[in-house]
């Protein structure tokens, strides 16, 4: 209770007081706890402007239980002397009493005492002086009574290695009245109920002041992913842009879809069992559209459709091989096959799905991740298109400087590479990667020979990692997520926000 | 200006090496080459462009190319026509032998007669070689190279396969003769070669070539012998390549004599070798083969989306070394493709040489006009819209591999992998991708296990896909998406799960009761719940997934401590 009897009397005692009073010298003419008194202190404080209470800090010496003990008993050295008597003691009854070992070096040391070795019952001890001054004694006594400093530095530094010193820091609270001091005290409020709302009691009550600067109660709640949460704001943005969505609920794909539609050489190294996950089990696919996959055989090793092939022998075993997909494209060639099965007409497509690669795993690589792929098929579509596209496309994620550059993809030529300037990083960063997909892929599905696809894909990972500041992708992505990061996560607004939040390593 | 000649450009190279592999640091690049072309800033993109394009060419891999390209780019020279010549004296002639028909069956032969090597253009020849074995020729698995000094030998070769304990030569850098068997021993533990070993190890005839004296030349695609060794002094250089893919070993032959008959004699001629293989026919080596296309001025523009005139779209192409001119109606390109572009294989690479000449940065962006109604799949649909009720109910989503082992899906849970019904990986690297999941409970609960320092209640959900086997579908698999949620606290909370499960069929307005369109629960068995406290749910006629408090075993195992109920579903009855 801040009303308590102790803060009364504190009250009326700092009415009359001259300036103030200090905590530990009204605890003591009150004789009561210091505690008690800081207690009062804190509490009226929380009223307002009763009082102002100013922390001090003041350093004192005690003697420890041992160092009492010696001040009412005397030192061991000098009980050890007076237990000695004029025909002396056998060392051995010496060493049985309270104070025999530390007293008896100390007392020899001091050279009050000495040993007859050569006595016929064993060694004894016998006094050397006739009476002893015990100077520990008397200064402990002085520090009791409040004459520490009469003590040298070096007496006193001595007495604490004995441990029969402390120094001990005492807090205590020099009170002075406040601008709305008073002696009477009325009880305040906390909280607003019902009943004072009835009564109407709340208009002649005073309320305790908020300590404004407490944190509130977070809310019980749910949270979503943080990588989904972005995966989210992509889709809306292509939703935004038109894009139909795929269907990509197939993780299992055949090497065909995968690699021999895109026009991948057999012998291409992302084939190698070294990239890619085989499968054991299902290990062939069942079936494939066969009239389609002789005309993408006759390519590959034929050539065709204004192509020279990459002239070797393409094997049908091969593209049975099934894998875990390696990238969504595989997805986009499904689409875009089924878009080629009817009379055409313009398409824009996108997904944005997991991709398995079974690569060496480090900080920034997982065995599996997210593709965003973006897919548009008109007739006449030029790189031009294909890089206004792009600028729409970052603009809506915050990525307004963008940099082309000349890229190596098997499916796609042109290719290019799209770099963004990222204002916080204060580089360049590959942000996608894209291009214009080969005749050679599409000619053979059947779309018209003036259609042109062109297409990007990015990773959601990435992205994320930069936006949300995380460096390693195992915090994000699988079990081992900090789930205090996913409690914690912001709205994903791409469009909003600069960049990533200040590590150290950047501040 | 300095001249670009090889030292400059290797200055240059070497001075910038961490910018090219680096792409980021483009703007340091940028400014060296700014600096010692004194470009102007289109000018500066293009050749910026074109240094990172000629990476990506065979022949360019190495110095003699790269500093040939940018002379031509730069119009300081022109491109250079690569002759074979067939020699005054004896061809030589390589003999292939049907025993290589199972193992290695294709090789090609060429001469580089009076050559002029130096330190460093050596330095490059043997770089080169390794370049191209590690590239185009898949690590040698495609096609291996050997190059000889032609003086130490004596023609006619022969190319055979033999028993390896019948092979016996002085291998390279070695002192004594050693059998194939030997040798494969030996270089089990050389950092370099133990990665081509597999390429012949436990085949019964080892690839080898002879010169007429039995001298051996090569093991092709481990290791070339001693004795025909070329060195900074070598004159004539026999060179061979074997492979089991016929085009990449010409390609590679043709990429070595085009870059390296520059320090010939005759610069540019490259000295024919014959070839006979086992059928008795034999074919001239190397092919350098020129190939004409015609490609209209106005399809580059459309492709591009650029209007330039066809004569200065010849002139750029002509400066990517595809030396081109206007022919015909004024609109058409003849395009000379040569032997050093085998990356050209279609009008449209041709049209991203000109794009890449122009300079990509230099090209007007357009938006396409294409007119579409946008529309999401109805499983994603589905899915975003119970994730947001997922989250307003309490529980927080998790995000967990579809990979995992075998003890995840199975073992940990009670069952036999055979029960599962789950699709195998051939070749994982570790435990953790032997399957792809059946069930998204083993990654909840492996969430729970890596964050227990948190506050209970855990609550936990994922919509994602799992995998299963399934014989009518065209792979042989489908997904199914499905939604999981555990509870993990002091207490089970059955009626917690049980309780999400009735919010769950309520958003998805599917009423309680055993009537056609409701859902029920019924006492069902499962191996990883408790028994007693495990519940089929059925929902419009059908079973669609299970829930209940889980087993204390498969607690245990997935390291946890708490009890804990969990519920999974499949969400594709409710499209």
């Amino acid at each position: 209770m801040a009303d308590g009897p102790v803060a009364e009397v504190l009250l009326r005692q700092l009415a009359t007081a001259d300036g103030g009073l200090d905590s530990a010298e009204l605890a003591a003419k009150l004789g009561v706890e210091h505690q008690a008194v800081v207690g009062a202190v804190k509490s009226l404080q929380a009223l307002g402007e009763i009082i102002e209470a100013e922390l001090r800090s003041t350093k004192r010496w005690e003697l420890t239980a041992e160092g009492e003990e010696i001040a009412r008993e005397g030192s061991h050295e000098a009980r050890v002397f007076r237990s000695i008597p004029p025909e002396g003691l056998a060392q051995s009854e010496l060493m049985r009493l309270p104070s025999g070992k530390v007293g008896f070096s100390k007392a020899m040391s001091n050279k009050w005492i000495r040993v007859d070795k050569s006595a016929a019952d064993g060694p004894r001890v016998f006094r050397v002086v006739d009476s002893v001054e015990d100077e520990v004694q008397r200064r402990l006594q002085l520090v009791q009574g409040g004459q520490a400093e009469k003590l040298g530095e070096k007496e006193r530094s001595e007495l604490r290695k004995r441990k029969l010193l402390t120094e001990v820091t005492l807090k205590t609270y020099w009170v002075s009245k406040g601008s709305a001091f008073s002696t009477s005290i009325s009880k305040q409020e906390t909280e607003l109920s019902p009943e004072m709302i009835s009564s109407g009691s709340w208009r002649d009550r005073p309320f305790k002041p908020y300590n404004f600067l407490a944190h509130g109660v977070l809310p019980d709640s749910g949270h979503l992913h943080p990588l989904l949460k972005v995966r989210t704001q992509f889709r809306q943005i292509f939703l935004e842009m038109g894009f139909t969505e795929m269907p990509t609920d197939n993780f299992i794909e055949s090497s065909f879809w995968n690699f021999d539609a895109l026009f991948q050489p057999q012998q291409h190294p992302a084939r190698d069992q070294h990239d890619t996950f085989f499968l054991r089990d299902p290990a062939e696919a069942l079936q494939l559209p066969m009239d389609y996959v002789h005309r993408v055989k006759r390519t590959h090793s034929q050539g065709g459709y204004g192509s020279q092939g990459y002239k070797y022998n393409w094997k049908l075993e091969e593209a049975r091989k099934n894998l875990l997909r390696t990238h969504t494209t595989s997805a986009s060639a499904r689409a875009l096959y089924r878009l080629a099965q009817k009379p055409f007409t313009p398409a824009k497509y996108f997904s944005i799905d997991r991709v398995f690669r079974n690569e060496t795993l480090d900080a920034t690589h997982l065995a599996e991740f997210h593709q965003i792929e973006g897919v548009v098929a008109d007739h006449g579509l030029t790189l031009g298109h294909l890089m206004g596209v792009l600028r729409e496309f970052f603009t809506k994620l915050g990525i307004t400087q963008l940099r082309f550059k000349p890229a190596y993809n098997p499916y796609t030529e042109p290719s290019m590479e799209v770099f963004s300037y990222h204002q916080g990083l204060r580089k360049w960063v590959e942000v996608g990667n894209s291009g214009i997909f080969r005749p050679e892929m599409l000619l053979p599905m059947g779309l018209p020979e003036n259609v042109s696809v062109i297409a990007w894909g990015l990773s959601l990972e990435r992205p994320t990692m930069i936006k949300y500041g995380i460096n390693n992708i195992r915090e994000l992505v699988g079990h081992k997520v900090n789930l205090q990061m996913v409690y914690d996560s912001p709205l994903c607004r791409l469009d909003a926000e600069p960049g990533p939040p200040r590590t150290q390593g950047t501040a | 200006m300095p001249d670009i000649s090889y030292a400059w450009c290797k200055a240059v190279l070497k001075e910038n090496a961490v910018y090219i592999l680096l792409p980021f640091k483009l703007n340091k690049l940028k400014l060296a080459i700014s600096f010692f072309f004194q470009l102007t800033k289109n000018l500066m993109n293009c050749v910026l462009n074109l240094v990172w394009n000629l990476m990506k060419l065979y022949d360019l891999l190495c110095l003699e190319g790269l500093v040939r390209g940018l002379q031509v780019f730069k119009e300081r020279i022109k491109a250079p026509v690569y002759k074979r010549v067939t020699p005054n004296g004896e061809i030589q002639k390589l003999i292939i032998t049907e025993e290589t028909a199972r193992i290695r069956p294709y090789a090609v032969a060429a001469v580089l007669r009076n050559i002029k090597f130096t330190k460093d253009r050596y330095d490059s020849f043997i770089e080169l070689q390794e370049k191209l074995h590690q590239n185009i020729c898949r690590k040698r698995a495609l096609v291996a190279i050997g190059t000889h000094d032609l003086d130490t030998l004596s023609g006619p070769f022969t190319y055979t396969a033999k028993r390896p304990s019948d092979i016996k030569f002085k291998p390279l850098n070695k002192t004594k003769e050693y059998t194939a068997c030997e040798l494969m021993n030996i270089y089990k533990t050389d950092n370099h070669l133990k990665h081509y070993l597999h390429i012949i190890e436990n085949k019964p005839l080892f690839p080898v070539i002879y010169d007429s004296n039995g001298v051996v030349l090569s093991m092709p695609p481990i290791i070339n012998g001693n004795h025909s060794k070329i060195t900074v002094n070598t004159r004539n250089v026999f060179i061979e390549c074997t492979g089991t893919d016929f085009t990449k070993a010409k390609i590679v032959l043709d990429v070595i004599v085009t870059m390296f008959s520059e320090y010939c004699e005759n610069p540019f001629m490259v000295e024919a070798a014959e070839v006979v293989f086992p059928n008795g026919k034999s074919y001239i080596f190397p092919e350098l083969a020129y190939r004409k296309e015609i490609v209209r001025a106005d399809l580059i523009n459309k492709k591009v989306g650029i209007r330039e005139t066809p004569e200065n779209i010849a002139k750029l192409l002509t400066r990517m070394h595809l030396k081109s001119e206007v022919i015909g109606d004024g609109n058409q390109i003849e395009i000379e493709i040569p032997p050093t572009r085998a990356d050209v294989i279609h009008a449209c690479d041709i049209v991203e040489d000109a794009a890449i000449a122009y300079g990509y940065n230099n090209i007007q962006m357009a938006l396409p006009k294409t007119y579409t109604i946008a529309n999401q799949f109805p499983l994603n649909k589905l899915t975003e819209l119970l994730r947001y009720d997922m989250a307003a109910a309490g529980f927080t989503e998790a995000l967990t591999f579809a990979l995992c082992s075998q003890e995840d899906i199975a073992d940990k849970l009670g069952l036999d992998i055979s029960a599962t019904k789950a699709v195998h990986i051939s070749n994982p690297k570790t435990a953790e991708f032997q399957v792809a999941r059946t069930t998204l409970l083993p990654g909840l609960l492996k969430t729970i296990a890596a964050n227990r320092k948190m506050p209970l209640p855990l609550k936990l959900f994922e919509i994602s896909d799992i995998v299963v086997k399934d014989s009518s579908r065209d792979v042989g698999a489908r997904n199914y998406r499905h939604l999981c949620a555990v509870y993990y606290n002091k207490n089970p909370g059955f009626e917690i799960i049980h309780g999400l499960l009735d919010r769950i069929m309520q958003l998805l307005n599917v009423p309680p009761g055993e009537k056609k369109g409701g859902y029920v629960i019924k006492a069902s068995e499962g191996a990883a719940f408790f028994p007693g406290r495990c519940a089929e749910i059925l929902a419009r006629g059908q079973s669609i997934g299970k829930l209940g408090v889980l087993h204390p075993d498969v607690i245990t195992k997935f390291e946890l401590t708490m009890p804990c109920s969990s519920l999974e579903i499949n969400i594709e009855p409710f499209l």
